[in-house]
């Protein structure tokens, strides 16, 4: 298995049946590949959509039915369509369960850049800045290390994407969860060891007693 | 008096150096037609409003490639790369506003509203040179309003009258900006006998809307 379809196999098991989730663009989005059996959800793409799902086949592209990246989609039945206010209203208002992001960095306190990289990439904040501030949960599914350095530091040195902590996150080493002591080692990845995981990340990590292993969605 | 315009008519009115709003997401529900006029006519220096600058060579991406606009506020110009280089050279000037933040600046100016309060952006660059209040013990960053000189709409459908109605993703921005332009042009895939679109089906009330861009013909 490789590391992205480990991390949207863990990140699965965290949405609850009649979830509305928002995906971001690139790894996030093979989350929904492995939701388990018995979890049903609501997917939004923030161009406007409510009961996004992916085309069903070709040859039923629609114009004007298309994600945030302006790429075909389909609709469930029961889907609902609207303008950006909706969509954000439903982001910022406290309507979304859970958003699942890629992240850059994650600091001591929980905090992600995810946006822009000074000099060198300034694509913009999109979406970005309206999920983390209004989901309910955070959730950010990246890889542990970027160029054999740890993305997780004892603070960002990108700018930030919200002042607010998240809620989870989940990369190809471990599972961590940002309290208000620090950041909490919860689990390893399969074949991965806690002093593994300490090598690699550039925060403090809180390690408690028992650090199980990362269950995965089938 | 009709509203309804030839294309280049429609476009004709549009200055050098105007502020315009354009709808759409990565081009869908954006005016082909009249950004393709846009390019035609060569307009220039314009300040685009719009939610991203698309591809290079799609929607609101040929106004950047043909060098027309000065200034862009969008969200995202992240799939645009020429976007990204004439920003770099110093020959675009480019606002970067949260999405949920540019939705509600627009709606604001439509609706007659002196600015929104949001959380979005705070503690982050956002926030620099902006005013903040704080609610009940909570932070919100005072987001002012945007308005235009003119709106670019696209609809699914039309009535004589201008009334729209939108469809599924390609709605996003357009009824926003139909509120917050002083003239608003709007262009339909169809434009129907007025009664034809049900009151409850009407998004954006026919008041709004100064002018549509007639049908393209497919014969005769």
């Amino acid at each position: 298995m490789d590391e992205k379809t480990l991390i949207a196999k863990r990140v699965a098991l965290e949405l609850r049946d009649g979830n509305l989730v928002n995906l971001g663009i690139g790894l996030p989005t093979l989350v929904a590949r492995y939701l388990p059996a018995g979890v049903n959800v609501f997917f939004q793409s923030e161009n406007g959509i409510v009961g996004m799902q992916a085309l069903p086949e070709e040859g039923m592209e629609d114009d004007d039915l298309t994600d945030a990246g302006g790429g075909p989609i389909g609709a469930v039945p029961g889907a609902a369509s609207f303008d950006s206010a909706m969509s954000f209203g439903l982001i910022r208002g406290g309507h979304l369960d859970v958003t699942v992001l890629g992240g850059l960095q994650v600091d001591q306190e929980g905090k992600l850049a995810n946006w822009m990289v000074p000099g060198k990439m300034v694509p913009g904040m999109g979406g970005a800045m309206d999920l983390v501030s209004g989901a309910k949960r955070v959730i950010v599914a990246m890889q542990h290390s970027a160029k054999g350095e740890s993305k997780i530091l004892r603070r960002c040195t990108l700018p930030l994407t919200s002042a607010r902590p998240v809620s989870l996150v989940v990369t190809d080493l471990a599972v961590i969860e940002p309290t208000p002591n620090g950041l909490l080692l919860r689990e390893t990845a399969p074949g991965v060891t806690v002093e593994q995981v300490l090598a690699n990340t550039a925060a403090e990590l809180i390690v408690p007693a028992d650090v199980p292993v990362m269950p995965l969605a089938p | 008096m009709s509203k309804v315009r030839r294309v280049e008519a429609a476009v004709e009115g549009i200055p050098d150096g105007a502020v315009l709003m354009i709808g759409g997401f990565m081009a869908v529900g954006s005016p082909l037609r009249l950004i393709d006029e846009l390019v035609r006519q060569r307009k220039r220096d314009l300040t685009i409003i719009a939610n991203d600058t698309a591809r290079p060579g799609q929607g609101i991406g040929k106004l950047i490639v043909e060098k027309l606009v000065a200034r862009v506020v969008a969200s995202h110009i992240g799939l645009n790369p020429e976007t990204q280089k004439q920003m770099i050279q110093g020959d675009l000037q480019v606002e970067l506003v949260p999405q949920g933040t540019l939705a509600e600046r627009i709606r604001a100016g439509g609706f007659g509203l002196g600015g929104v309060l949001t959380p979005t952006g705070v503690g982050t660059v956002v926030e620099e040179g902006k005013r903040t209040v704080e609610i009940d013990g909570k932070v919100f960053l005072l987001e002012l309003p945007l308005k235009a000189d003119f709106a670019l709409i696209n609809a699914k459908r039309a009535d004589y009258y201008g009334n729209l109605e939108y469809a599924l993703t390609a709605r996003n921005f357009n009824p926003l900006m139909a509120m917050a332009a002083e003239t608003v042009i709007a262009e339909a895939q169809d434009i129907v006998p007025v009664g034809v679109i049900p009151p409850d089906a009407v998004v954006t009330p026919n008041v709004v809307v100064d002018l549509l861009v007639a049908k393209e013909r497919r014969h005769g």
